[in-house]
């Protein structure tokens, strides 16, 4: 690589950090106030895109992109005042889901006023040329992009330092209790905030509109970007975010650049890796004063007898079901029972784990995969391969796990939905191995199981025992480990539990049955693709073990059984399905937080 | 000025004050005394809206401030200064006052950062450091600058004496006695009767979360037997 292509790199990776920087300075404002991760920064990136492209052909190029700001901005405001303001004495994780059933109803939205395809952007009047820098060709616009970079920090800087806003800012960033104790009304305040944040995530989609079209996939590559950069960062410090920006794109520049594309999935990962190890709170983050004490919950209940009963009951009749049904319902009994073990999985993470995860369908997703892969391309019997591929699901869920468990609450909600995007990239890119975006097919189980009662029984068989052993987990002493490690970990690790240990093993056993149930999936339907384990798949398992209750234990069964019917039910007739399960999440968050189990609870 | 009339709060399932009572008249100091854990602070807290009231009634100047806000009980003119001080570590003190500025309120004394680098003289020759980087009598000083800024007609102080030097405890008092001059209520939590007597007219003493006296500095002086029982360790 000659210098003057070293010094084109370098200015790619300038202009590149321009756009992130805004999305992760946004982010991290809303976080350092409102103590809320907002999910949906990245489909504020996209609608200020969306929006700028489609004002440009009115208006033009120079009047879109601050217009298309503003209105992010507004709607920014607009959903604090609707939805976050209600929640922000809710606990973290419930914060967590409505921001994300934000993101999937921006989704809808933009699919409906622009549809499925890209919408390419027109190219900036006055700056559609290049430069010649070191005998190279640059865009004019990519300077600008670098210019603007540092304007927007050093604005920043001044409103924060300088005005009497950015003072209140700060001090209730610092300490919100006591400046509404001195006559600040937060409210406002964090409204504010909120409408600057996504002011910013819009600009910074507006003016990527000459260099990349507007697609949906955005919000969630975007997302996922900006909380690695956040995380390198420090959360709630914006010259980190700046500094982390600039490392992230640089280095990715770079791997362009020399030649290997591929590697710069994997760049992020070993940069954050680094930056993890030396510095947990990012690079000019500051540890957390307040350590977040555990949410203590009240302890399982020991299964009662009822409840034995009913289970034994269902599993009775499900085992005899065959006998008098057959072709749709067992099709659909066998989702719900795989779905079942899914949702366990995840809820053994959330409930007795008290971590998140918010990209589960990662671990579903490369089980499947894995076991296509054994048996396509390695040429393995299929018993062997269901055998093997949740291995693969185990594995990566303890490279993410050992991330996660060193990161507390919101640190590693993000982090999960980043490796499941990662992972889903991953996939998605890598046409010679996985089939890229047509998939596998041409997985099908061996002969023995190919009839639909055989395959039924099998998967009842497997999900039953899955389920099981996560249940039993529970009540074990490595169940009471991991409960003590949730509700105080101090405590924990004073009584001799190795909090770290004790989660990431959890992390892995998850990851494990949910692999289960992927490569169970795999065969089931004979084809594989990247919505496996795309963000989708992540939402319905959060939905599911959310409708059956957190905290409950046969909970997620439930919630699946009852998700998977009215997926089946109403999917076929439903267009904006995304949108729809956005209102079913806000909707549980806002009315319903403990889940539809705890209704009868209340009854009871 | 300020009344409180069978409060009962808590923190959660948690009962700390049992029909709670206690009055401060305008311009009175009153000192609310009791032992650790008695429920000071938590009296002091509710008033404030930072815990909510179960039940009972918060009067200021004549209105309900029960269950506000707490940045509406402020913008009526009650100041707080908490225990812990809780100054903002990364703004600088001049910063620090700047949160803390509200319009003039009428019938209260107009307070501003000169007024107060002429009170507390320290805070002004060093206005652009942070408040991470106080002692922690300059610390309780900008606490209780800060909530002047405010323009309270009251103000409630949570041990304001606590942990700190001999000298420096003189001259928060000599702070407060301006104050009182200046026509502030002031309502101060204390576990140390000596320190109380520096500047209060009046001692309610609280005991388990509820009050079991309330007299004169000087009916406590005469009758040794009060201390005796809710006071001595």
């Amino acid at each position: 690589m000659s210098s003057s292509s070293v010094l084109i790199q370098f200015l790619n990776g300038l202009a590149g950090a321009s756009s992130l920087f805004m999305v992760a300075a946004g982010l991290s404002l809303i976080f350092g106030v409102t103590r809320v991760v907002n999910f949906a920064h990245g489909s504020l990136y996209m609608l200020g895109m969306y929006l700028a492209v489609w004002l440009a052909e009115r208006v033009g190029f120079w009047a879109a992109v601050p217009l298309a700001a503003v209105a992010v901005g507004v709607i920014g405001a607009l959903a604090e005042i609707s939805v976050l303001r209600r929640i922000y004495k809710a606990p973290e994780l419930l914060q967590l889901l409505a921001t994300f059933a934000l993101l999937l109803l921006i989704k809808d939205f933009a699919l409906w006023a622009w549809g499925p395809e890209d919408m390419l952007g027109p190219r900036a009047p006055g700056f559609t040329g290049a430069v010649e820098i070191a005998g190279g060709a640059f865009p004019q616009y990519d300077l600008l992009l670098i210019i603007l970079g540092p304007v927007v920090l050093g604005f920043l800087y001044l409103v924060l330092k300088k005005t009497r806003w950015g003072i209140l800012v700060r001090a209730a960033t610092e300490d919100r209790e006591m400046a509404g104790a001195l006559g600040v009304n937060q409210r406002w305040l964090f409204t504010g905030v909120f409408a600057l944040g996504a002011l910013l995530a819009g600009l910074g989609g507006a003016l990527q509109i000459p260099r990349e079209p507007a697609s949906l996939n955005i919000d969630l590559s975007v997302i996922s970007d900006a909380f690695v950069v956040v995380v390198i960062g420090g959360l709630g410090s914006i010259p980190g975010a700046f500094l982390a920006a600039l490392l992230i794109a640089e280095a990715k520049a770079f791997c362009i650049g020399l030649g290997y594309s591929q590697a710069t999935l994997v760049i992020e990962f070993v940069i954050m890796a680094a930056v993890l190890v030396v510095r947990p709170w990012g690079l000019l983050g500051r540890m957390p004063v307040l350590a977040r004490p555990g949410t203590a919950e009240p302890p399982f209940a020991r299964p009662s007898l009822r409840l034995r009963w009913t289970l034994a009951i269902v599993a009775a009749a499900l085992a005899l079901l065959p006998v008098v049904s057959g072709g749709y319902t067992l099709v659909l009994l066998t989702d719900m029972l795989i779905f079942a073990l899914f949702a366990a999985s995840l809820h053994f993470i959330m409930g007795p784990g008290g971590m998140y995860s918010f990209g589960h369908a990662a671990y579903f997703g490369l089980g499947a995969y894995a076991a296509g892969m054994l048996v396509l391309r390695e040429k393995f019997p299929m018993e062997l391969a269901l055998a093997l591929a949740p291995f693969a699901a185990g594995f990566a869920a303890l490279v993410f796990g050992w991330f996660c468990v060193r990161l507390s609450g919101v640190y590693s909600a993000m982090l999960t939905l980043a490796f499941a995007q990662i992972a889903w990239s991953a996939v998605f890119q890598w046409d010679a191995l996985t089939g890229g975006s047509n998939g596998m097919v041409g997985v099908w189980p061996a002969p023995w199981l190919s009839s639909k009662p055989a395959y039924y029984f099998l998967t009842l068989l497997v999900c039953a025992s899955g389920i099981i052993f996560l249940w039993r987990m529970i009540y074990s002493p490595f169940g009471h480990a991991l409960r003590a490690a949730r509700d105080s970990p101090l405590r924990a690790e004073a009584s001799g539990i190795d909090v770290r240990a004790t989660q990431w093993e959890a992390f892995a056993i998850a990851g494990l049955a949910a692999g289960v149930a992927g490569a169970l999936y795999a065969f089931s339907k004979g084809s594989i693709s990247p919505e496996a384990l795309g963000i989708q798949r992540s939402v319905d398992g959060l939905v599911m073990v959310m409708l059956g209750g957190i905290q409950t234990l046969s909970g997620p069964v439930w919630g699946a059984a009852l998700f998977t019917w009215l997926q089946d039910a109403a999917a076929r007739n439903v267009d904006y399905w995304r949108a729809a399960t956005g209102i079913v999440i806000l909707a549980l968050v806002l009315v319903l937080p403990r889940g539809v189990g705890s209704l009868l609870q209340a009854r009871q | 000025m300020l009344e409180l009339r069978r409060l009962n709060a808590g923190y959660g399932r948690a009962q700390v004050l049992f029909d709670f009572e206690l009055a401060l008249g305008a311009g009175e100091v009153v000192a609310l005394l009791g032992r650790n854990g008695a429920g000071k602070s938590t009296a002091l807290k509710t008033v404030m809206g930072l815990l909510q009231a179960v039940s009972g009634e918060v009067r200021f100047e004549n209105k309900s401030i029960k269950n506000l806000p707490s940045y509406q009980i402020a913008r009526h003119g009650l100041g707080y200064v908490p225990e812990e001080r809780r100054i903002f570590a990364d703004l600088t003190i001049a910063e620090n006052l700047e949160v803390g500025r509200r319009p003039p309120r009428d019938g209260a004394p107009h307070w501003t950062p000169e007024k107060l680098f002429d009170l507390f003289p320290n805070l002004g020759r060093m206005q652009a450091r942070r408040g991470g980087h106080m002692s922690g009598g300059e610390q309780q000083m900008l606490a209780i600058a800060r909530t002047l800024m405010g323009n309270p007609s009251a103000i409630l102080l949570d041990e304001p004496f606590e942990g700190l030097a001999p000298l420096i405890v003189e001259s928060v008092a000599a702070t407060i006695r301006e104050l009182k001059r200046e026509g502030l209520s002031v309502l101060l939590c204390e576990q140390n009767l000596r320190y109380a007597r520096l500047v209060a007219d009046r001692v309610c003493i609280i005991e388990k979360g509820r009050l079991c006296h309330a007299g004169s500095m000087s009916e406590l002086d005469t009758n040794p037997s009060l201390l005796q029982r809710y006071l001595s360790v």
